[in-house]
Formats: C-alpha cells, structure tokens, sequence
C-alpha cells in the first residue's frame, strides 16, 4: 500500500449506482467484488488498499457496471484517521479469518477418512485456499492454521512441523 | 502502426503486444500511457479504459482482439484461456499453466521497464505457442 508521511495508506474505490432492473448484471458484479475481497463502506461504495492490481481490477468493474447502463466511479482515497483505517482492514481481515476458519473445519472434518478422501479433500481446499489467499490484504492468523490443516490430510503427522510449512 | 496501452503491463497486455506483432501488425510500434486520456491521436488502444480493444462481456482484451480480428487459429484460443485465466482467474477454463505466467510477469514488471518487460515476454508467447501447437497436431502433451 502507498503510505503517505505519518498518515494512513491509499485505498482504491468504485462509487456505482446500477438500474435495479434487469437483475443479472447486478448479481455478477456483486459477486464479481466478493471475490475481490472489497469492503462494502456503503450502498455503492466499496474498497480496497490500491496497487496497480486492484485498481485495475476495480476500473473493469466500474466499464461493465457503465456497459450495463450504470454510473460508476474510481477514487483514490485515504481514511482521514489511523483508527478509521485500521477498523476498515479488521473488518476485512475478519471476513477472510472466517472463510480461512470454514476451510480448517472442512479439513478437519475429512482427516478422519481414508487416503483418497482425504487427498480429494486437500485438493479443493487448496483451490479454495488459493481463491481466499488473493483477496486477503490483512492475512488473519487463521490463514496459516487453516493451510496447516489442509497440509496435514496430505501428510498426517508431518506437515504440522514447522519445518514443513511453506511461508507464503 | 502505432499501439498504445496502459503502462506497467502485465499478462494481458504483454500478451495482446505479442500477438499484435506477431498476427495483426508486425511494425507494430508501442506506447504505453498512464491516463486513457494521453493516447495519442494515431495510436490505437488495447487494454485501456473506453477503446474498443478491451474487456468486454467477461473476456480479457487479448480475447477481444481475436474475436475483432477474427483470429480463429485454435492455438491462439488455448493461449487466449491460459491469458484469461492469468487475468482475471474467474475458473471459466481450466489453465493450471495461468498462475505461473501471471507471477512470471508481476515479477518482470517489478525489474523491467515495459518495453524491456515485451522484449522478454516476445519468446516466452512464442514458446507456448510452439508447445500449444504441438500438443494440438500430436493430441497428447510434446515432449
């Protein structure tokens, strides 16, 4: 994140406002900016800490929401205060520690199966970890519990060494 | 021709550049901008905000510039999906290859100007092209 002088970091924003009607290109924007990660700051105004990428992620949602017959706008911005920006980050990082949180429970849930199950399990759970890991810009601690539990269907007894653990 | 795009390319646009050169316009010549608004008059847009070669309907700009051109070489079609998936990984196709190219190309863009970052990228697209290629006339994986 760009951090200005003993300020607060530079988020990206999109303002939208989209017909009501027909309701398919709201649903996919919608999920488009779930799997982003955003936060939502209010009706039509989500967020997040801007890089090249997710300003550009953000400026072909705003294309289509305009494509769709919608107004939209990107915005770079900074929270006024520290504490603003710090309650906007811990409400992202609590939604991914909750999704992070689902996946260690599905992990946990399948390491009492034989092998193939256990290794089909790990398999999607490592494609769900990958889909989690890149809209997270606040990693929780759940985020490394839950990549230990999926390890750990692979290789029971192993992967739960520090040694083991990939950094990511 | 002169081209123009967004500067600080990444996959989609290294990849549209290589096959402008490569299928569209082999003296294609490049500029890269920071504001949709710097494109010069005699430049044609890719991948940047408001021109026609760009995201369209859920596809990256390097699909919409084989559908504008009617590209429909099928090698260039399986390039295009491991493209989509590098960009903008919705998993319409499966392109396990994608995650790889897209840090291949994060990576360059943090050590490389952008027309070094095409230089370098020029052979890399004609690589897979060759092993895409291949796979397709043995329908198996080549060597």
């Amino acid at each position: 994140m760009n951090m200005r002088q003993g300020g607060t970091g530079e988020w990206v924003l999109l303002s939208y406002r989209l017909p009501r009607e027909p309701s398919t290109p709201r649903i996919g924007i919608w999920r488009k900016l779930r799997r982003l990660g955003v936060a939502q700051l209010s009706d039509g105004l989500v967020a997040l800490p801007a890089d090249a990428r997710t300003r550009e992620q953000l400026e072909w949602i705003a294309d289509e929401v305009i494509e769709a017959g919608g107004t939209a706008g990107i915005w770079l911005a900074h929270p006024s205060t520290s504490a603003q920006e710090q309650r906007l980050a811990a409400s992202m990082a609590a939604a991914r520690a909750a999704e992070y949180a689902a996946v260690t429970e599905q992990a946990a849930l399948a390491s009492g199966q034989d092998e193939a199950t256990r290794h089909s399990t790990a398999r999607r759970l490592r494609a769900e970890l990958r889909r989690i890991g890149r809209r997270d810009y606040f990693p929780p601690p759940q985020r490394r519990t839950a990549h230990l539990a999926v390890d750990a269907l692979i290789a029971p007894g192993v992967a739960g060494k520090e040694t083991k653990e990939r950094q990511r | 021709m002169k081209w123009g795009t967004r500067a600080g390319v990444h996959i989609d646009r290294a990849a549209c550049a290589w096959l402008i050169r490569r299928h569209i316009d082999p003296d294609a010549e490049f500029v890269f901008v920071g504001d949709p608004a710097e494109l010069p008059n005699d430049a044609t847009g890719f991948d940047l905000r408001g021109v026609a070669l760009s995201h369209h309907g859920g596809d990256c700009s390097f699909e919409t510039i084989l559908r504008t051109y009617e590209l429909t070489d099928p090698v260039l079609q399986r390039i295009a999906q491991i493209v989509h998936e590098a960009d903008l990984d919705d998993e319409r196709y499966e392109a396990p290859e994608a995650p790889g190219l897209d840090v291949i190309l994060r990576g360059l863009s943090m050590i490389c100007d952008d027309h070094r970052t095409l230089q370098i990228t020029g052979p890399i697209f004609d690589g897979l092209y060759e092993f895409y290629r291949r796979e397709l006339l043995l329908g198996r994986e080549p060597a």
